[in-house]
This record gives structure tokens, C-alpha cells and sequence, in this order.
């Protein structure tokens, strides 16, 4: 396997994408990973460097709304599934230090 | 006939012609899913008194004359990741169990408009990550056609109801052949339509820019008729494309002289069954034979669409899986302490492990330092794949070849290796890279019975050519048949008892009783070699006299 | 302190567009209202919900930047900033890095030492801004209000080329006008729709390369961010001259406590993993749009001015003053158009109403009376239908409640008495009341007269025209 993932990648991996991996998830993560990379490490095989990279396939742009209000009130159905609530607020672990 | 085995088309007929009524279709459904669905588990949520309400308001418009369309009536199936008001929406994942949306989403709106009527919501792979419908948070979904097999995925839960009657067509999701596998897996019509074409608004995000919602259908008129219905612009969605030709039923034609159809041999190399390569090869010979011109050619780059598609799939997936925090909505850890234990918590309880898997991968391919080499490598040889196919199309009309290696699958071989499920996909996956249509529908069945997709893919903005192609083979085909039963047909030798044990199909229990499957005594056997009934020569490919 | 040391200052500036709605969906914008009343799918994130984006915020990041002397890109895109937090819905921002909407801008400052130096801009791109985190402190928790969230914002980026506090003063007020020439953005720093991140490194004077350097947010006002300046160079400097090292960190200021704090965890690795998103389209700036919005650019400060002293000769400071608010410049170039006498209506802006200004501490932008009220105003001095004295009592309500002068003096009875018989009747009654003044005056001490009018205006309630009183008792007198 050419790709060697380490732990510190799998722990870092898990910060960015909020993940919390079991022992036994992240070394099965580590080979996962590894084997995939090493799968897509063949699309360097392709010389793309006069190939510009297309992220939409169509080339539609220019596509707006009018600066009109269209919402209303919708709090109720917004909150409606929340896991917990408070005073029409969203309720969410404290984040002040 | 009864109304099971009836299309869309027919039955919205039956009902406008006052034969029958919506109510007492909608019930038939209903009765049939009570009667077969915990042997497949189609279905995550059934909405029976919604639906004979539906039923009952579209009966009334009809009567009114205000409802004069072909799905008048026509008790539909909706996968369970376009968001339903007020429905339980779960993306088959924990994470979203107790989800009910606020909105409906766009092409299930359309639907209605044109007088469907909602069953419930189908089984898939969660948040649509995977080829089998084994991914499913609740249970995995079984073949119709024989339920030691998967229905395929990630539609997988909507082309199974088609199959087994347990509603008259459905609307799937096609990520990477999402649709049209399952379809072909199922024995049925489905079809991707070109990137753009079907609002994905109200559709929760996979790879949004791959995604597509489309029919899961009987056969191509329903197919035309249900792409008819769900085609819009909508401005609700940025990359909603204004199109005029969505009359998609006018091109309901039996002809395909003179069309240009190439088959590319890289879709008929290595790892292709030879039971479904002479099926689609059968196909071909068929579409020549009504005057289409058919030769091979080299489309190239085949091998690169994979890792391309996974690539820029888990990384949208990775971004568009981030909201589900156990804030807004969703599963939240109950050992909710700190802000960002709770996230990780809530992520890891919610999210099954291919979910997880591609979140990871996606994450990874997108952080610091690893964006240019995987990510905009991607991106840069989904540019190539596209040239590829316009030079393709600047010679061929419609490009011919399989849906899928292999014929689905047994329970549980897939997911122990998921680069292998991955590989699966070869055929499908360069088709959503380059915004592209294609229609899947079945063209012979293996030896083991189960049915054999073919897949026709179109130039941009080119369904009405697929669908005529695909009309065209159909007709000349005749019946395919249908998997209610089939199971009784075909599966002499083969133990019903699926060999994989561990998974949790809401059925299990209830297979026993039911008495729709016989033992054939042929146990032990390679399944090769065994000979099963209405498995000979002409079968396999299509039921074609020759 | 040996060495001497120079601060290296770049700025983002994040300023709320003034759109009616969000960036991405028909919320409203509206401030102020209850938590979670003015939101959606889309700016709460919901599975399934999907951007489009509000043409108004393209034309206004355009307009900002023609106005900074930017490069307008005719290719941009929107890209996702990944990163997890509640106010944060979908828990990534739609933002713009790769091809931002304007790039390669400056504005000309005007140093301390009376120089100018042009601070260079970097790039300006759009944005959504978060929705707002309260704490709870009765459960300890943190309560989310998405009003805010999808709010449009641009940020402007500068390049580091401010060496002190007064330089980012003065390059956050050239900003500040000329996005609120532009009507962008009303740029209220206490009611956070502008907001500057400072980023500050220090290096010894001289030196070639920079120092390394730390952002600090949360500066709520001019006052803060020179407090923050002042604060940080310090604890750099302290740093560097005890031997260790400054590290490259997001800080947040403390404006009560006059310090700053770091502000991440370890549970932020900072890799936003930006990438385009698949949700959006590009946007491309035709040579038409850009002409469209080029034309529709309004008169900037300096034109103005020049304008000012050519067109109507008004004196330098009251120049200075009016055009400091686009709103302030509107009302008198509207009012001077209706009356024709710009003067007059200078001289209302520069005594009555910045007088009433400081004392009931309105904003410039926020003087709500209309043009066609002060020139009505203006009209009826001058026709003497009312005095000089009723004028600015009657100006006094139009600055609160922008009443209409002529129906508020009538209903009020405040209207001149022009008749002449009632003024002949009240002069015959100050006379009888006052036959010594009258004696004073008969007897040339021209003072007294004063006193008669001032005693008749008294008794008119101030209604009367003070030169009609004074002719008809200088008559009455002589008799």
C-alpha cells in the first residue's frame, strides 16, 4: 500500500469532519483509506496539465433572484424538529469561554 | 389484468375512464404492500391515510375534469431522501429517524400536481451511499426477483416496490447509477436525466453535483410519462435548467432508422458476466435489426471515472453531511456535555459506516495541502471524461452497453468489500461525472433468472432520443415479465434461507408463513451449473426469438 | 524600550449589504425582529434547501468595488468554508476564495502628517453572515437565532499597508462614506452592519520582511480598534524583546478588560477545506452589467465638493459638513432645488440641526425630515408667513417627527398675524401701557423702541412680523 495513513492523519480527519472513531473503527478507517487513496492515486497516470478542472459540467451562470421578500414568519416550522428548544431559540451546547 | 401488473399509463386510463377509482387503486397497493412488503421491506414509512386522502382529492379532481394526465390516480413510491411535508423523511440513516420536513420537495410537488398519489417512502442505502440497499438503517431491502439477492442501489427500496407490486412506479435518486441499477437489477425502466432537468430542490444532498432525481418505472412509456410530470425549472434551484422539449411522451416512436448507436468496447472488457455481455450484445442486434447503425468504438478513460466520481463525491458529501449536527434537526447524543464532544457524538451515533467512510475520505481529499492533487485532480479529469463523450456524441447518437458487471448480487457480498461495490459502478459513474441521460431497462435475464440491464446513454439534453431508441428495443423485445412470483419460477435449488445472517429486515420473521417460496431440492450445487426453469437460452437474453 | 519598532496593519472589513432580503433566500433582512421570526429552509440549513443568489448583493460588491478602484472579475464563483459551529447552519459559509468578485482595489487616505498614502485593497468578496449565539446562562447553554444567518455581507480585504491606528481610522471612514454614498450599506460599527478584523504584526524599523502576525475580531468601535492597536503592538513588542516568539493566532479583543485572549480550541483545526460550490453557478460580469452599474454610481465626496463651492459658493466648512453624510448631501442638494437658496438651506443644516444632532445624538444618516419640508420651511420665513423664532420651534418637531411646517403652524396657531387692524389695536395698548418708553423715544433715545416691540411681539405670541411691529409703533409714536 503506498499510502500510509497515519493515526495523527485519522485523529485529524475526525476533528475536521466531526467524527469520533472507535479503536477498532479507526484502524479500519486507516486501511480503508489507504486502499482508496492508492485507487485514485491512479488518476495521476493522466497528464491533465493543460485541463482546466470543471466543476459544472454545463455552462450555465448568472442565475439570480430579485432582492424581493417572498418569507414570512416560519419560526414554528423551523424549530419544529429541533432536539431541544428554548424561547423560539435553537438550543445548542454552551460555546461562550 | 389487475391493477399490480398494470403501468402508470394504463391505470391512470382505467381510472379516468371511471373503471376503476384512485381510492380502490391506492388500496390495492396498500393491500399488497401489507401482503409482501416484510418479505422485501420496500418500504421505510407508509403513509396510508395520507394517501387514501390523496386518493380521494384526486379521485374528485378527476371527476371534476380537472385531471386529465396520465398519472391521474397512479399510486406512486418516493424514495426517502426527497423531503415529504410532513412525512417522515430518514435518508434510510439513524441520524435523521425522527426528520419530518417542512417542504416538499420540487419534483414530488410536480408530481402531485399531475395527480400521483404518495404511497410512502422507500428504503435506500443511507443518504443514498451505496449499491445495494444494504446500507439502510432500516433493514436491507430484498430482490423481488429472488430475495437472496439485493434490489441493488442506492434506489434500491423503489425499484424493488415497482417490481413486487408494491406500487405502480417511484422516484429514485441517481448519484452514480443510483437508479439505474437497481433498475436493471429489478427488471425495470429507470432513467437519469440529464443534469439539471428535475429540480433538486427538496432532494438531500449526496454529491450535489452529480445527483439527479428520475423515474423508477414498468416500462419506458411510464418512464417518458413520470420524467414528463417531474421535469421543471425551478427557481428554487441555481442549477435548474430552463428547457422547452420536456414533452418526453412525443417521442414515443418505434423507430430508430438511420441512429448512430456506438458501443464502447471498454464496456465490454474485463469483469463483465458473459450472461449479461450477450444479453446487451442481443440488444444491439436487435436495434440494428430495426435499422439502427451499430458498431464498436474506443470512449477510453472508463477505468479513471471511478476514482474521479469517488473522489468528487465524498468530498461534496463530506461538506453537504455537515449540517447534520444535532441542532436543527437529527439525532443528538443524549451525552451532550461540551460543543464539540456533541458533535462528534451525535455525527458518530447518527451516520452508518459507509456514510462515515466517505465523509472521511471526503474530508480528507479536500483538507490542506491534499486539495490540488485529489480534489482539482478530479475535477480535471472529469473534464477529460467529458471530452470524451462530446467527441463520442459527435459520432454516435446513442452510446450502448450494460448497466452493471454482474446481475445483483447475493445479501451481503458486497459490503465486505466496498472498493470492490465501488468497481460496480464502472459503467454507470461516467455518466453523472458528465451531466449526461441514460435510461436503463432490462434486455434478458442470466442464468440464475435475474434480470439483465441495458443502458442507452444520450448527449446532453437528448432523453428524446433515449426514449425512442428504448421504445424501440422494447417493443421489438415483447413482455419482459414480472418478478411478483417469480421467485416460484426461477428459484428451484435455491435455499431461500439467505446466507448472510445478520441483517435486519423487518420481514425476517414472517418469510416462513407466507408460502411464496419453494425449496427445489437442488441444494449444493454451484449455482452455475444448475439448471432452473425458464432459464434456457432465449430467456437469458431477452425472451428474443431469434 | 532600545529599538525602535514599526506596526504592519491590514484590515477585513466585513460590511452588511443594506438589502430588503438575504443572500441566498426571500428572508427578510430587517433588523431587529424576534429570534427566528425571518428565517427559512435555506438559511437554517435544512436537508434538501438549496442558494440563489440576490442579484442586489452582486450589483452592490460591484459598485463597492468600481468605487475602491478594484478589478472587477468577469468570472467568480462561490466556494464553501468548512467549519462547525452553531451559528454556522449548514456548518459550512458560502463564501468566495478562489475567484473573488473584485480584486487589486486602494483608497487614498489622508495621513496624519497631512499626507495622503493609498491603502491598497486586496480583494472584496461575498459572503453569508452567521446567525447570532446567545448565552444561556440560567441552563448553560447557548441559544441560536438564525435572523441573521444569510445575511449578505462583502469583506474587504486590504493589504497590510496601515503603520498606525489613525491610518485604519481614516481608512475605515474613507470606506465608511464611500459604501454609504453608494447606499451599500448604512456601516453602523455599535449596530455590527461594519465590522474590522485587525491584523497586526510588528517588525523592527527597517526591516524588509514582516513580522508574524495575529487577528483580533470583535472591535465594536473606532475607540476599540485603536485601544486593540495600542494593546496588541505592546504584547508583541513585549514578546519579541523578552526573546519569544509571536504566534500566528485569531485573537479576540476584550474591550472592558483592555486585552485579548486567544479564541480557538484545539477542536478547531483552522482547514476550511474550501472548495467551489456545486449549489451555486458562476456569475459572470458582462461589459453591459458593468456599464449598467458604472453609470448608476452616484457622485462621490470629492466631486461633490467641488461641485459645492462652484455651483453654489457655499464657504468650505459648511462643505465639509454636509458632505460628510450622503444622506445630509441628498437633503440639501434636494432642498436647494426646490427653494433655489442654498445658503439658507446650509445655514439650517449647519446651526438648528446640527445643534438638535448632538443634542438628541442622531446619526447624520438617520435625520429623517424631508427636503420638501425644509424648503416649505425656508418659504415660509421668507413670506414672513411665520417668524424667525416660530421657524425654529416648528424645526425643532420636523427634526422628530417630520411634520409638515405649514399644516403644523396653522393647526398650531403659529402663523404671522398680518392684519394690520389687530397690530394697530395691540401697538395703541403698548403705547398706553408704556408712556414712558414712548416719552424716552419721543425724546430721541432710540433704544426704547426696542423695548415697545419687544413688549408688543410679547403680547402677539410672537406671530407678529417684528418689522411691521416697529414701523407701526415708530408711526404710532411719532403721532
Amino acid at each position: 500500500m503506498a499510502n500510509i495513513i497515519s493515526d495523527e492523519t485519522i485523529e485529524y480527519i475526525g476533528i475536521l469532519a466531526k467524527l469520533e472513531l472507535s479503536g477498532q473503527e479507526k484502524e479500519q478507517a486507516r486501511s480503508d483509506m489507504g486502499r482508496m487513496l492508492d485507487y485514485i492515486d491512479r488518476l495521476g497516470e493522466l497528464d491533465t496539465s493543460d485541463v482546466e478542472p470543471v466543476s459544472h459540467v454545463f455552462p450555465v451562470h448568472n442565475v439570480f433572484r430579485e432582492d424581493v421578500v417572498i418569507n414570512g414568519d416560519m419560526r414554528e416550522q423551523m424549530l419544529s424538529n429541533a432536539p431541544k428548544q428554548k424561547d423560539g431559540m435553537f438550543v445548542a451546547p454552551r460555546t461562550f469561554a | 389484468m389487475r391493477m399490480t401488473e398494470m403501468t402508470a399509463v394504463e391505470l391512470s386510463a382505467a381510472i379516468r375512464a371511471g373503471q376503476v377509482t384512485a381510492v380502490e387503486a391506492v388500496e390495492e397497493m396498500l393491500a399488497g404492500i401489507e401482503e409482501r412488503d416484510a418479505l422485501y421491506n420496500c418500504y421505510v414509512t407508509v403513509d396510508r391515510e395520507g394517501a387514501l386522502a390523496q386518493a380521494q382529492a384526486v379521485q374528485a379532481q378527476i371527476e371534476a375534469g380537472e385531471l386529465t394526465g396520465p398519472l391521474a390516480g397512479v399510486p406512486v413510491a418516493v424514495k426517502d431522501n426527497l423531503c415529504t411535508k410532513g412525512l417522515r423523511t430518514t435518508c434510510a440513516s439513524r441520524m435523521l429517524e425522527n426528520f419530518v420536513p417542512t417542504y416538499t420537495a420540487e419534483a414530488v410537488v410536480n408530481l402531485r400536481k399531475a395527480g400521483a398519489v404518495i404511497l410512502g417512502k422507500t428504503n435506500m442505502d443511507e443518504f443514498a451511499m451505496g449499491s445495494t440497499t444494504e446500507t439502510s438503517a432500516y433493514g436491507v431491502t430484498r430482490n423481488p426477483w429472488n430475495r437472496k439477492h439485493v434490489p441493488g442501489g442506492s434506489s434500491g427500496g423503489s425499484a424493488a416496490a415497482v417490481a413486487a407490486g408494491e406500487c405502480i412506479c417511484a422516484l429514485g435518486s441517481d448519484t452514480g447509477g443510483s437508479i439505474r441499477q437497481p433498475a436493471a437489477y429489478c427488471g425495470m425502466v429507470g432513467m437519469k436525466p440529464t443534469y439539471g432537468t428535475v429540480s433538486r430542490y427538496g432532494l438531500i444532498a449526496y454529491g450535489s453535483s452529480l445527483d439527479q432525481i428520475g423515474p423508477l418505472t414498468k416500462d419506458v412509456r411510464d418512464c417518458a410519462a413520470m420524467l414528463e410530470a417531474i421535469a421543471s425549472h425551478d427557481v428554487k434551484d441555481s442549477t435548474s435548467l430552463q428547457r422547452q422539449d420536456t414533452d418526453f411522451m412525443a417521442a414515443l416512436t418505434e423507430d430508430v432508422q438511420g441512429m448512430r448507436i456506438g458501443i464502447p468496447n471498454d464496456y465490454l472488457g474485463e469483469g463483465l458476466d458473459e450472461d449479461v455481455r450477450a444479453a446487451v450484445l442481443k440488444a444491439a442486434e436487435e436495434l440494428a435489426g430495426r435499422g439502427a447503425v451499430v458498431e464498436r468504438f474506443d470512449l477510453s478513460l472508463v477505468e479513471y471515472a471511478i476514482p474521479a466520481y469517488y473522489t468528487i463525491a465524498a468530498a461534496e458529501a463530506s461538506s453537504n453531511l455537515e449540517r447534520f449536527d444535532g441542532i436543527k434537526y437529527g439525532h443528538r447524543t443524549t451525552d451532550d456535555a461540551g460543543l464539540h464532544s456533541m458533535y462528534r457524538k451525535s455525527r458518530s451515533e447518527g451516520f452508518g459506516e459507509e456514510v462515515k467512510r466517505r465523509i472521511m475520505l471526503g474530508s480528507f481529499v479536500l483538507s490542506s495541502g491534499y486539495y490540488d492533487a485529489y480534489y482539482l485532480k478530479a475535477l480535471r479529469v472529469k473534464a477529460l471524461i467529458k471530452k470524451a463523450f462530446d467527441e463520442a456524441f459527435a459520432k454516435y447518437d446513442v452510446i450502448l452497453g450494460p448497466v452493471a458487471p454482474t446481475t445483483a448480487p447475493k445479501l451481503g457480498e458486497s459490503l465486505a468489500d466496498p472498493l470492490k461495490m465501488y468497481l460496480g459502478d464502472i459503467y454507470t459513474i461516467a455518466v453523472n461525472l458528465a451531466g449526461l441521460p441514460a435510461i436503463s431497462l432490462p434486455c434478458g435475464k442470466d442464468r440464475k433468472g435475474l434480470p439483465i440491464g441495458l443502458q442507452l446513454i444520450g448527449d446532453c439534453f437528448q432523453e428524446k432520443k433515449l426514449i425512442r431508441a428504448a421504445y424501440t428495443y422494447e417493443k421489438s423485445r415483447g413482455p419482459f415479465g414480472t418478478a411478483v412470483g417469480a421467485e416460484k419460477r426461477t428459484a428451484a435449488g435455491e435455499r431461500t434461507q439467505a446466507d448472510t445472517g445478520s441483517f435486519r429486515a423487518s420481514g425476517e420473521g414472517q418469510i416462513a408463513q407466507c408460502g411464496m417460496l419453494r425449496h427445489g431440492g437442488k441444494s449444493g450445487r454451484p449455482e452455475s451449473e444448475q439448471s432452473t426453469e425458464g432459464t434456457d437460452r432465449t430467456d437469458r437474453t431477452g425472451g428474443i426469438p431469434s | 524600550m532600545s529599538k525602535q519598532y514599526e506596526t504592519v496593519i491590514g484590515l477585513e472589513v466585513h460590511v452588511e449589504l443594506a438589502t430588503k432580503t438575504k443572500i441566498f433566500c426571500g428572508c427578510s433582512t430587517a433588523f431587529g425582529a424576534a429570534p427566528n421570526t425571518q428565517t427559512c429552509p435555506v438559511c437554517t440549513g435544512m436537508p434538501g434547501s438549496l442558494p440563489v443568489l440576490n442579484r442586489q448583493v452582486l450589483e452592490y460588491a460591484i459598485a463597492v468595488g468600481l468605487a475602491t478602484n478594484c478589478d472587477i472579475t468577469r468570472y467568480a464563483k462561490f466556494d464553501r468554508k468548512n467549519y462547525f459551529y452553531p451559528d454556522n447552519p449548514q456548518n459550512y459559509q458560502i463564501s468566495q476564495l478562489y475567484l473573488p468578485i473584485c480584486r487589486n482595489g486602494g483608497v487614498e487616505i489622508e495621513t496624519k502628517e497631512g499626507g495622503r498614502k493609498t491603502v491598497g485593497i486586496h480583494e472584496i468578496h461575498m459572503e453569508e453572515d452567521a446567525g447570532k449565539l446567545l448565552h444561556d446562562a440560567w441552563e448553560d447553554c447557548s441559544l441560536v437565532d438564525y435572523n441573521r444567518s444569510g445575511v449578505p455581507l462583502i469583506e474587504i480585504v486590504s493589504e497590510p499597508d496601515m503603520r498606525s491606528a489613525e491610518e485604519v481610522i481614516a481608512y475605515l471612514e474613507k470606506l465608511r462614506l464611500l459604501i454609504q454614498y453608494l447606499g451599500a450599506s448604512d456601516c453602523k460599527l455599535q449596530e455590527g452592519s461594519m465590522r474590522a478584523d485587525v491584523n497586526l504584526s510588528v517588525r523592527e524599523a527597517g526591516a524588509e520582511q514582516f513580522g508574524t502576525r495575529t487577528e483580533m475580531k470583535n472591535l465594536n468601535s473606532f475607540k476599540a480598534i485603536s485601544r486593540a492597536i495600542a494593546g496588541e503592538t505592546e504584547r508583541q513588542i513585549d514578546l519579541i524583546e523578552s526573546g519569544e516568539k509571536v504566534v500566528q493566532e485569531t485573537r479576540r479583543w476584550d474591550d472592558v478588560k483592555g486585552e485579548s485572549y486567544v479564541m480557538r480550541s484545539k477542536e478547531d483545526a483552522q482547514d476550511y477545506r474550501y472548495f467551489p460550490d456545486p449549489d451555486l453557478v458562476p456569475v459572470v460580469v458582462s461589459d453591459e452589467m458593468l456599464q449598467k452599474i458604472r453609470a448608476a454610481q452616484p457622485e462621490f465626496r470629492n466631486e461633490k465638493m467641488r461641485r459645492y463651492r462652484e455651483e453654489f459658493g457655499l464657504p468650505d466648512y459648511d462643505i465639509e459638513i454636509i458632505t460628510e453624510s450622503r444622506h445630509m448631501a441628498d437633503l440639501f442638494e434636494a432642498a436647494t432645488a426646490i427653494c433655489g437658496q442654498p445658503k439658507k438651506v446650509s445655514n439650517w443644516l449647519m446651526g438648528e440641526t446640527l445643534r438638535l444632532m448632538k443634542e438628541k445624538e442622531t446619526d447624520a444618516q438617520d435625520l429623517c425630515f424631508s427636503p420638501e419640508h425644509l424648503a416649505k420651511l425656508i418659504r415660509l420665513t421668507d413670506e414672513k408667513v411665520i417668524t424667525g423664532a416660530v421657524a425654529k420651534e416648528v424645526f425643532e418637531v420636523m427634526f422628530t417627527e417630520n411634520i409638515d411646517p405649514e399644516q403644523y403652524a396653522e393647526e398650531k396657531g403659529l402663523k404671522t398675524v398680518n392684519d394690520e387692524g389687530a397690530l394697530q389695536k395691540t401697538v395703541a395698548e403698548v403705547i398706553a401701557a408704556n408712556p414712558q418708553s414712548v416719552e424716552d423715544y419721543r425724546n430721541g433715545k432710540e433704544k426704547a423702541i426696542g423695548f415697545l416691540v419687544g413688549q408688543t411681539m410679547k403680547a402677539m405670541k410672537g406671530k407678529a412680523d417684528p418689522a411691521a411691529v416697529n414701523r407701526i409703533l415708530k408711526e404710532a409714536c411719532r403721532k
